[in-house]
């Protein structure tokens, strides 16, 4: 009996040492190395909850392999209490130190909640860039209304500068998520949804939809590229050159399902086109209320709404 | 004439699919024939299918699960040999129409017709005899609730071959649900199944309610009940309270799809959001219906093998109350990605992470169980002790995906797969399986042949660990869940390690399938006569194993917490001689049968707009409830010769023994 229990120990000793190799090994873990502050500051979070977290999951560990080995039948020597079934102190510890973990954990998680609030708009010496993402089956596109450009299945973005993506669907419920810059957020047909990311490293990072939406879902990733600021103009610059124009009617055509689209460049969009694919779903008259309301200064801004 | 049903229904085109039911089909007919040739029908249907006996069902209902577990483990073993294969960019061996399926019918099957009839099928055999009762309270209902139960999972089996399965996921988020996304009758068999399987769970929570408020022994106040009863009493709570919510959801679903509806819609004022929402909000409560009896059955378990009274009852069943309060109150957590402001999140976030701290309390009063105590490491106590180290894990994780600002990392993630298989796996499963060993001696009246249910548990736990803390790397390197193909070749590694966990776990299964073989051949060297082969602490190792089917000649009478633990000490009889009485019980009936077949093809019909069928079935459904209420020999009469006879039976067998 007590070989068993040796053996869930020894296993689980090798079961750590081999997690903890993996880790060293230097095998790209995305979330961990964040390029941006957002993702930074989330992964800081992670580790933080998880080492709290510890003070109590490794006792438990301990005492479940120290008790089964020292109190396992075989062992005589051992103090044996049938009917001791209550103790004051340790139930006190037992609800006590737990409560106590969850309690400065909850001040954590309030205070992140709301600094990390995907709506808030980031702290940047940059005015930020506007980008309008609609997810269409099984596609993004990327519409820049400062620029008047759009783009399908590439995202470009000028580096230490905040972008506000307001993201909506034309189809199916997913989710906006690049995982090297920071959070997801869902993209939902007739809502505005609101995420602000910045990237603080110049790279070419994946961009993927995080909620199955469908067969093309697997294929349904983009090119995220956080360009300096004089790459960025080349990037506007060469989406501008493409000649071609995003308006209702062609954009009707690209809506259209289809699987592992291929990047395309628009260099002029119509203006309306976003908020067009939300009255669609919701009614124009709705639409304008939500819009008046977002589009109040800052403080007045309804926290918690969905649209 | 036969609405949308036509010969295309069949994917004759489809290999994997045909090769699947040839082989079920050979199964299929294998066991009909097996069963024709030993002349068993009879006494199947007599003593089986017919009964009204809550042991009876509830070996029926674990029957069920053990053949649904199967099916369900091999849809995880296609899933992961697709995405091992499929993640350079390679398409794999299963195209999306059909890996979408396949993902959807494993957390259907595994939720729905796995985990929940195991849990209840332990519910039916040990409840009743815990709390020295001599049968449920409804026991015709407890029978129509498992036929119904049954046909949902006859449902389910059918879209294989007739028909496809939704291709949605298990929680079938709308619109993707919906008409417009999902055009065929995949989502239709997935609203059948588990509307027809939800009415019988809901029923079951009614009926164990009552039996519990209602049918305790003499004696058995609330807190003197063993935890495992405990828990069954907040589970059937929760049933009641949150199954409703998943009936009226998808009947919103249904109305939607079938009559053009607008709830669930994008367009015409539809809110998807909302289905989100009401999803979760019977959700969430069903997992903690699925891990509160785990942590009775573990409760019972760590006393009686630590042979010492259970640390902290009273913390213990408090716990157990609060965590069913609370469940209610956190189903945000599962989508706080969805725009909620962070005040709404952060409420969410922190009331989940206060389930944490009762969670926390029941892990360390098993713990202080053990403390000094005499632990022999019997196999159900190797799954307690397994269940404590991988569930604190999976608790942990759970607690940082309700962090807010972490979920938005790693919702929809392979960490999340990570953490609630850690959950359910470690917690819900392990506790079925550590019952299953705990209590078959007891349903059966033979252990089980200990040595391959070692290894299984071992096989289980090294497997589990090798299939899913990979799983935890993959989501922190950004792979989301559900995709079919992808061209990472750094997640490889991982994915391979993953199958190989799959392949270790499928080792586990291979054992548990051997040794109930071994051990039905082996049952007369593991009989047990005495009624209490682990020295048990509980009122249903008071009685005989198997129970005889009044469970108790003469309902014991209780003073204590451990009941029958203090009958042995203070030297009581359990086995009366004389003044024997008559036991009035209920009848067997065929009605509970009839009403799953009427179900089965009811859900089958309006699956595929077979009307005038719709109409027939649903008629005779009323008819037969009817003639049930016109029916006036439902109850009858043990003599007092009988129960004199069955008893005496017993006590020459132990005699022997």
């Amino acid at each position: 009996m007590v070989k068993g229990t040796s053996k869930a120990a020894r296993l689980f000793g090798l079961l750590m040492l081999g997690i903890i190799t993996l880790q060293l090994s230097g095998c790209d873990m995305v979330l961990f190395n964040p390029k941006g502050q957002v993702g930074l500051e989330q992964r800081n979070l992670i580790i933080l909850a998880t080492l709290l977290m510890l003070l109590v999951v490794v006792p438990v560990m301990i005492m479940a392999l120290v008790f089964s080995v020292h109190y396992r039948a075989s062992n005589e020597k051992a103090r044996y209490t049938p009917e001791w079934s209550h103790s004051r102190a340790i139930e006190a510890v037992v609800w006590g130190v737990p409560l106590i973990i969850i309690i400065v954990l909850g001040v954590v998680t309030w205070r992140s909640t709301h600094a990390l609030d995907p709506y808030r708009p980031l702290d940047a010496a940059k005015a930020p860039v506007k980008v309008q993402v609609i997810a269409t089956d099984w596609k993004w596109l990327f519409v820049y209304p400062e620029l008047g450009i759009a783009t399908v299945n590439e995202l470009a973005m000028p580096v230490e500068t905040p972008v506000d993506f307001r993201v909506t669907s034309d189809g199916a419920i997913t989710s906006f998520f690049i995982p090297a810059l920071g959070g997801q957020i869902y993209a939902m047909a007739g809502m505005q949804t609101q995420l602000h990311l910045i990237a603080n490293a110049p790279g070419r990072y994946t961009g993927i939809a995080a909620n199955y939406n469908g067969p093309g879902f697997s294929d349904m990733h983009f090119n995220a590229l956080a360009l300096d600021q004089a790459g960025f103009d080349a990037w506007v610059a060469k989406v501008r050159s493409s000649q071609r124009q995003l308006d209702q009617s062609r954009y009707a055509q690209l809506a259209k399902p289809s699987v592992a689209h291929l990047v395309e460049h628009y260099a002029a969009v119509d203006a309306g086109l976003f908020q067009s694919l939300i009255d669609k779903y919701q009614g124009v008259k709705r639409s304008r209320e939500v819009e008046e309301r977002l589009g109040a200064p800052q403080g007045q801004t309804p926290q918690g709404s969905k649209e | 004439m036969f609405g949308k049903l036509t010969w295309d229904a069949i994917p004759l085109g489809e290999p994997i699919i045909m090769y699947t039911l040839a082989v079920v089909g050979l199964i299929g007919f294998g066991g009909v024939a097996a069963i024709t040739y030993k002349r068993k029908w009879t006494y199947l249907w007599k003593e089986w299918f017919t009964s009204v006996d809550h042991k009876r069902i509830g070996v029926m209902y674990i029957v069920v699960a053990l053949v649904m577990l199967l099916r369900g483990f091999a849809d995880a073993l296609m899933m992961r040999t697709q995405q091992a294969m499929a993640s350079d960019g390679s398409p794999g061996y299963l195209p999306p129409e059909h890996y979408d399926q396949i993902f959807t019918a494993h957390g259907v099957i595994m939720i729905f017709f796995m985990a929940m009839p195991f849990v209840v099928g332990l519910m039916n055999i040990v409840v009743p005899l815990q709390i020295g009762a001599r049968d449920v309270a409804y026991p015709f209902l407890n029978a129509v609730s498992f036929w119904l139960f049954v046909s949902g999972a006859v449902l389910v089996n059918i879209s294989l071959g007739i028909g496809e399965f939704a291709r949605t996921g298990w929680v079938a988020y709308p619109p993707l649900s919906g008409i417009a996304y999902s055009p065929g009758v995949g989502v239709d068999y997935y609203i059948w199944s588990l509307q027809i399987s939800g009415i019988g769970t809901l029923l079951t929570g009614l009926n164990f309610l009552v039996t519990i408020l209602k049918m305790r022994t003499t004696g058995m106040t609330l807190f003197r009940m063993p935890v495992f009863t405990w828990t069954v009493l907040c589970t059937s709570i929760l049933i009641l309270a949150a199954f409703p919510i998943l009936t009226a959801t998808l009947f919103m679903l249904s109305l939607d799809r079938y009559l053009g509806m607008h709830f669930f819609t994008n367009e015409l004022g539809g809110n998807p959001m909302m289905y989100i929402n009401l999803i979760w909000a019977w959700g969430h409560p069903e997992v903690y219906i699925l891990i509160l009896p785990a942590f009775g059955i573990f409760s019972e378990v760590a006393s009686t093998f630590s042979r010492k009274r259970l640390f902290g009852y009273y913390s213990l069943v408090w716990a157990t109350i609060v965590i069913t309060v609370l469940s209610f109150i956190v189903w945000v957590h599962h989508f706080f990605t969805m725009g909620a402001g962070p005040n709404v999140n952060a409420f969410f976030g922190i009331m989940t992470m206060i389930i944490a701290v009762p969670t926390g309390v029941k892990i360390f009063t098993w713990l202080f169980t053990m403390y000094r105590g005499r632990v022999r490491f019997e196999t159900p106590m190797l799954w307690t002790v397994g269940f404590i180290v991988t569930f604190s894990i999976g608790g942990m994780t759970g607690v940082l995906l309700a962090v807010p600002g972490a979920d938005f990392l790693l919702h929809n993630s392979l960490f999340l797969i990570a953490h609630f298989h850690n959950v359910i796996i470690g917690g819900a499963v392990f506790g079925y399986m550590c019952g299953l060993t705990y209590w078959f001696p007891k349903a059966f009246g033979f252990k089980l042949y200990d040595p391959l249910g070692r290894a299984a548990f071992w096989c289980w736990l090294v497997g589990f660990y090798f299939a899913f803390m990979p799983s935890y790397f993959l989501g922190f390197m950004g792979m989301t869940r559900r995709l079919n193909h992808f061209n990472v070749p750094e997640w490889r590694p991982f994915l391979l390690l993953e199958m190989v966990g799959v392949l270790i776990i499928l080792c586990g299964v291979a054992c548990q399938l051997t040794q109930l073989v071994v051990s039905i051949r082996k049952r007369h060297e593991n009989r047990d006569h005495t009624g209490d082969p682990w020295d048990g602490r509980t009122l249903e190792w008071a009685t005989a194993s198997p129970p005889p089917f009044y469970n108790f000649a003469e309902q014991p009478v209780v003073h204590g917490i451990d009941a029958y633990w203090g009958m042995k000490e203070r030297g009581v009889k359990t086995l009366i001689e004389a003044d024997f009485r008559k036991i009035h019980m209920p009848c067997n009936t065929s009605l509970g049968v009839v009403i799953g077949a009427l179900s089965t093809v009811l859900g089958f019909a309006l699956v595929w707009h077979i009307w005038w069928l719709v109409i027939a079935s649903l008629l005779a459904t009323v008819a037969a409830l009817i003639a049930r209420s016109y029916d006036q020999h439902t109850e009858y009469y043990v003599t007092a010769e009988e129960v004199e006879r069955v008893e005496t039976e017993r006590r020459q067998l132990m005699a022997e023994a």
